[in-house]
């Protein structure tokens, strides 16, 4: 599914955020990836979105190379990914229904099927009953459940989420998290970012520890007690 | 894209107008002012050109003969005139004709029956007897040196007399009036673009993040642009539907006032009918509204949002 051959990032300023890279991740994984704050966590969810450049290696998602793809093909690769962030990024001025109806709307979904998967997707997170609500009217825990029904409704072949417990109490991040571990049940690929080392150590899932935009260790069934 | 994607732009697009009020309004109002002035300067020019074509039927090429030249001479040299692009027509004057119209200048005495009488005694022994001519009249007065300039080299035209500070007085108005319109109403529509490009930047930076989301998402370039397009041509419409209704309505006014007070000077004041300015004035307008939306939604799209 992903796949980073010697993939370096750097910024304009300062040392190189992603650095020699190698990582490869297959289809129906569910892999966590944890590291310290400035390790290279985000830059490297973002290489895999192409959302930027690498500035060196070469990489392959869902078997489409990164590299040479164009812009106006990136639309099209990036329907094939979920994605979740800390913050939930909905739509604050539009109801729970339409936010996620808006996924469909960007890719140009017909009504029909909106009028049918949006409910779906809130059933599969629980929400089924909230569709009027607004964002402000939810507890953060529903709105990031919210935001994995917009991640979900499309059909992605892979979820990511960047820190997606990160602004949530530990019961709200339990639940997002067994979320994500029916959906890969499911047959979705999952790639999550997380600093919960509570969850990590027991969920026993595939670990990669970024440090300093390196991969110091990726475990079959690891935790934080690998770390030094 | 989709009819239903196209409805969804739509709506969006008429969102960012509503969200932004106050610019909105204010590209609007300056698009109308724009229009407004196309309008009138538009009606004025189609009005002023018609009393000058009109005025241009009053000026007249008179070309005269050599002496003892034949009457088929003279109507071989009335077929080459005709044949001429920028001449509209050309009338034989005969001597008889030309004393006609002459005599009762140069004889004219209080009396008019020894008027009568002195032109009769002299009929016979016409002094213009060599001042056969073609009084020619065109279609376009600013093509007057150049008809001269052809028929004084006619063979069997003796002279070419014209009335050039007229001709060139006509076609010099024409012409200011043109240049000066095109000129103000080029400023004004460049204040328009910039005012609707302003409008639709502030759209975007509202929606910055739903953007950022969308291309996430995936969504196409065409779709993230098109609720700003959008945006921009229904400013654009409004900003020129507006004032064409107040342009016709203004013209009919006048049209009614002008022939109610001045009824009598009918046939030389003449408006050129609304139907006919408007049939063109419509379409053209609606079609720089929208223009204008469209290119000052394009540029701003084009530099602040690089899908
Ligand atoms: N846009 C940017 N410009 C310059 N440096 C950046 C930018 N984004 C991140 N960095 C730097 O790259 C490194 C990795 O950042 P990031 O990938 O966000 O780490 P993480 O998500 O693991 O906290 C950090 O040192 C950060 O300061
Ligand atoms: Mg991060």
């Amino acid at each position: 599914m992903i796949h980073m051959d010697n993939v370096s990032k750097a910024y304009s300023t300062g040392n190189p955020a992603v650095n020699e890279i190698n990582l490869h991740i297959e289809k129906g994984e569910f892999v966590f990836i944890i590291g310290s704050s400035g390790a290279g966590k985000t830059t490297l969810f973002k290489l895999i979105l192409k959302e930027l450049e690498p500035s060196s290696g070469t990489i392959t998602v869902a078997g489409q190379e990164l590299n040479s793809m164009k812009r106006k093909q990136i639309p099209k690769f990036r329907r094939n990914i979920g994605v979740v962030f800390q913050d939930f990024r909905l739509l604050k001025d539009r109801s729970i229904y339409e936010n996620i109806a808006f996924a469909q709307r960007v890719v140009e979904t017909s009504s029909r099927r909106i009028r049918r998967e949006v409910p779906q997707a809130l059933s599969a997170v629980g929400l089924a009953e909230r569709y009027r609500a607004y964002p402000s009217e939810l507890s953060g825990g529903e709105q990031q459940r919210v935001a994995l029904a917009r991640a979900l409704v499309n059909k992605p072949q892979l979820i990511m989420a960047d820190e997606p417990t990160g602004n949530l109490d530990a019961q709200n991040a339990w639940e997002i998290m067994k979320m994500l571990e029916e959906i890969n049940e499911q047959g979705t690929t999952v790639l999550v970012v997380t600093h919960n080392r509570e969850i990590v150590d027991a969920m026993k899932k595939r670990v990669i520890t970024l440090e300093d935009g390196r991969i110091v260790s990726d475990e079959k069934e690891g935790g934080y007690e690998h770390e030094a | 894209m989709k009819l239903n994607s196209l409805l969804y732009s739509f709506r969006q697009g008429l969102k960012n107008i509503h969200r932004n009020k106050f610019y909105s309004l204010a590209s609007v109002a300056t698009m109308i002012v724009c229009i407004f002035m196309f309008g009138v300067f538009s009606a004025v020019v189609v009005n002023v050109n018609h009393v000058v074509r009109e005025a241009e039927k009053g000026v007249a090429v008179v070309a005269y003969f050599d002496e003892g030249i034949t009457d088929e001479q003279i109507a071989k040299i009335g077929d080459t005139i005709r044949a001429r692009d920028e001449v509209e027509s050309a009338t034989y004057v005969s001597p008889e004709e030309a004393w006609e119209e002459f005599a009762p200048i140069y004889f004219g005495t209080e009396d008019p029956e020894l008027t009568e009488d002195l032109i009769q005694d002299f009929a016979a022994d016409n002094p213009l007897a060599n001042s056969a001519s073609y009084e020619i009249y065109l279609k376009d007065v600013s093509k007057q040196d150049e008809l001269v300039k052809a028929l004084s080299e006619v063979e069997g035209i003796r002279r070419v007399d014209s009335n050039e500070v007229v001709a060139d007085t006509l076609t010099n108005f024409n012409k200011l009036v043109g240049y000066l319109s095109i000129g103000i109403i080029v400023l004004l529509f460049a204040v328009a673009v910039f005012l609707i490009s302003n409008t639709v930047a502030v759209g975007i930076a509202v929606r910055r993040e739903e953007i950022g989301i969308m291309k996430l998402i995936g969504a196409t370039d065409v779709f993230i642009r098109a609720p700003f397009v959008i945006e921009g041509m229904i400013l654009g419409l409004v900003g020129s539907g507006i004032p064409l209704v107040l342009v016709l309505l203004l013209y009919k006014r006048l049209e009614a006032f002008i022939e109610s007070q001045f009824g009598m000077l009918a046939g030389v004041i003449s408006f050129v009918p609304a139907g006919r300015v408007f049939s063109y004035l419509v379409p053209v307008s609606l079609c720089i509204g929208v223009g204008i939306g469209f290119i000052g939604s394009m540029l701003t799209i084009r530099k602040h949002l690089k899908v």
